[in-house]
């Protein structure tokens, strides 16, 4: 009687296991930051990033469908004085262990280093702080953003091959602006241009919009630039939208604008169509009317990466996922023309960066002709050999 | 496979057959006579033309144009545009049935694969595939169709009697393409990311061999696994590796790389010529076709195209 009752069970058991599907809890973290942008074009929807998870998820559970398995996404949205420890321990205590999060450096510290006791992985969807993948690197946190250096050195090899070595930097007043200066100055000297002159742009407050700004702008810009020694290009670093946007056309001399404004570097552009990108931009605009930024892309590979993992290994461990994205048969298609894998000295994905001018893509770097002994990618950011992460 | 028979009947004399190549920019389809290796005209037709086939009657070119979400059905004799097939949209690679009358349609933007009556011009059917449908594949029984999806990395196996998935195949990222030996005791898929081509046993829906690809050089990133050839005998497979800029031969058999031929920029796809001496291959980035002798393992001849040529079909004169 009671081996039957327990046959019975065993075999209600199996078919439930034959039937349910198999969940994947995926948490979305971010903390939403006001971002002002001097372009009416450029402010970030409200799901910036959420909606790149989103379609990533629908795509893994279009897979799922074959493999019985099933993705679900929970976002958790702090206000400013939230603490990030106590909302990663919530995380963990609804079973959530991989976790896309889009916030600031210093926040994402806090919820990686409270999320490592309990095997929690996390996917940096949003920061690019050198620093998050050199000294304050972490074992559990891959970084699918972009580097401030991988930007820079993207913007720099372009800007070489097309001999305009002569650059005027102008480099805001703020923190962020002033690493990304530092980054395109650690660019130029790599790849060989050379910064004629360097201006700083005071940020001395004001609102971005207003109704007769432009009167001013345009008195303003040439004379900031005038009187520079002979240059091919102004290079800007402005992450804080203060003023890089104001110069194209505006500057003394007639030369073209890069970094921050006029030709910038990004890790996708609404306008990218090679590579089967199409696909991708017609599905998004499909299902959230509006256009794919970097952010929707680099939430988007995180979510995919943890996609790829999971119908690979058939488990969703952190520990095996590491291990699985670390290794050598790990290759994510991306829409960028090449596979995208992961560097295992600081967990940044490798990718080839677009550089766009708002409306098209001008080039893609790697650059030809910067070569390299590991991959190509490599040429773009701080490599193995000068890296200061060291992974436990 | 098309007229197998007259090759004989004319193998007194020089056998000249025509490729149809399309040009995924210039709208056109570079039509090539294999005997002297010249475009001898070009057709204009929709936009964004990719996958094309002829008819199994050889009397008709039919080009799928993704941008225009139709398949053109074009006389093969006058060149002219005859009609246009229900394909769904944005249609890319697409497969007949052994008679002919049916295709099988791959829509990347749908996550679909829509069955189209030749005939009636009407879709009867369709299939969901995984994300963004690509390559197609048929067994030389007609009784198994195999889509690959691009951003689902699978071979999905659909019995094309119930028109039902049957088993799925996980193979590495991006499958391109889609290919069966003719006697069916192995499917070849190709990764476009992955860089690799697996070969599955079809019965037991297995990836049985996985080929990866060395060239002394050559970073890892560029090789990009994308069309197949395999000869009727089974004995030599081709493999166009896209930005490599080679062409891979395999031995059939033992599944091993024996050389490496180089071709023009980014190859997309190839068509042997139905005597099997030349195998044609196209070259995205160097708007070119190369012609390859079969035999020699040897690259012959280039041939300019238009802008961006994609796929080449063979047929009779």
């Amino acid at each position: 009687m009671i081996r039957s009752l327990l046959a019975a069970i065993l075999l209600f058991a199996s078919a439930l296991a034959a039937t349910d599907a198999t969940e994947i809890n995926i948490g979305y973290l971010r903390r939403p930051e006001p971002r002002s942008t001097l372009s009416l074009l450029q402010v970030p929807a409200d799901n910036d990033g959420l909606a790149g998870a989103q379609l990533a998820i629908e795509d893994n559970n279009t897979t799922g469908r074959f493999l019985n398995q099933q993705f679900v996404l929970t976002e958790t949205r702090l206000a400013a004085g939230d603490d990030l420890a106590a909302a990663t321990t919530a995380l963990a205590e609804r079973g959530i262990a991989l976790v896309l999060a889009d916030l600031p450096a210093d926040a994402l510290l806090k919820a990686a280093d409270a999320g490592a006791p309990r095997n929690m992985l996390f996917f940096n969807i949003g920061a690019i702080d050198d620093r998050l993948r050199e000294e304050d690197c972490r074992g559990n946190v891959i970084h699918t953003a972009p580097t401030r250096s991988m930007l820079a050195d993207a913007l720099a090899q372009y800007l070489v091959w097309k001999q305009w070595r002569r650059w005027l930097l102008v480099v805001g007043s703020h923190a962020e602006d002033k690493l990304y200066g530092d980054a395109l100055r650690r660019a130029a000297k790599r790849f060989g241009a050379r910064i004629v002159q360097e201006k700083t742009f005071e940020d001395t407050g004001g609102a971005r919009r207003t109704d007769s700004g432009v009167v001013q702008i345009q008195r303003q810009l040439p004379v900031f630039t005038q009187g520079a020694p002979a240059y091919d290009i102004l290079v800007a670093a402005d992450e804080s939208e203060v003023f890089a946007a104001y110069l194209p056309y505006r500057t003394w001399d007639p030369r073209p604008v890069a970094g921050s404004a006029g030709l910038v570097p990004t890790s996708w552009d609404a306008s990218h169509d090679q590579w089967g990108a199409v696909q991708m931009q017609d599905r998004f605009v499909k299902r959230f009317a509006r256009r794919m930024t970097a952010r929707d892309m680099q939430a988007w590979s995180a979510a995919r990466m943890i996609g790829e993992s999971t119908s690979r290994t058939r488990s969703s461990d952190p520990k095996i996922m590491l291990d699985f994205l670390k290794g050598p048969d790990f290759a994510l298609a991306a829409f960028k023309g090449q596979r995208l894998t992961l560097r295992d000295w600081n967990l940044q994905l490798r990718q080839p960066i677009l550089l766009s001018d708002g409306r098209m893509i001008v080039s893609v770097s790697p650059q030809e002709g910067f070569l390299h002994q590991v991959s190509e990618l490599d040429t773009l950011g701080i490599d193995r050999p000068e890296s200061k992460c060291r992974l436990k | 496979m098309l007229g197998g028979g007259s090759v004989i009947l004319l193998a007194t004399q020089a056998v000249a057959y025509t490729a149809y190549v399309s040009n995924e920019k210039s709208n056109t389809i570079s039509v090539i006579d294999t005997d002297k290796f010249v475009v001898t005209t070009t057709i204009k037709v929709g936009q964004r033309p990719r996958g094309i086939e002829l008819t199994k009657d050889g009397k008709f070119i039919l080009v799928a144009v993704g941008d225009d979400d139709t398949i053109q059905m074009i006389d093969a004799r006058t060149h002219e545009i005859v009609t246009t097939l229900p394909s769904g949209p944005d249609p890319e690679l697409f497969i007949q049935d052994p008679s002919g009358k049916i295709l099988y349609v791959a829509n990347e933007n749908d996550n679909t694969v829509t069955i189209i009556d030749v005939e009636r011009r009407v879709p009867i059917g369709s299939v969901q595939v995984g994300v963004e449908p690509e390559g197609m594949g048929l067994s030389p029984d007609g009784k198994t169709l195999v889509n690959t999806s691009e951003t689902t990395n699978m071979a999905h196996f659909i019995d094309t009697a119930t028109r039902q998935i049957v088993a799925n195949v996980l193979v590495d990222a991006r499958p391109r393409f889609a290919e069966f030996k003719r006697d069916g005791s192995e499917l070849w898929v190709s990764s476009e990311i992955g860089g690799t081509v697996s070969i599955i046993d079809p019965v037991k829906h297995e990836v049985t061999k996985k080929i990866s690809f060395d060239i002394p050089g050559m970073r890892k990133e560029a090789i990009q696994a994308v069309g197949i050839s395999l000869t009727r005998d089974g004995k030599t497979a081709f493999v166009a590796l896209g930005p490599a800029n080679r062409v891979a031969v395999i031995d059939g058999k033992s599944h091993q790389v024996q050389k490496y031929l180089l071709v023009g920029q980014r190859v997309w796809h190839m068509a042997f010529t139905p005597d099997e001496k030349y195998l044609l291959t196209t070259n995205g980035v160097s708007n070119d076709v190369s012609v390859i002798d079969v035999a020699n393992l040897k690259v012959i001849k280039t041939i300019q195209v238009g802008e961006l040529p994609w796929g080449v079909a063979i047929s009779q004169q």
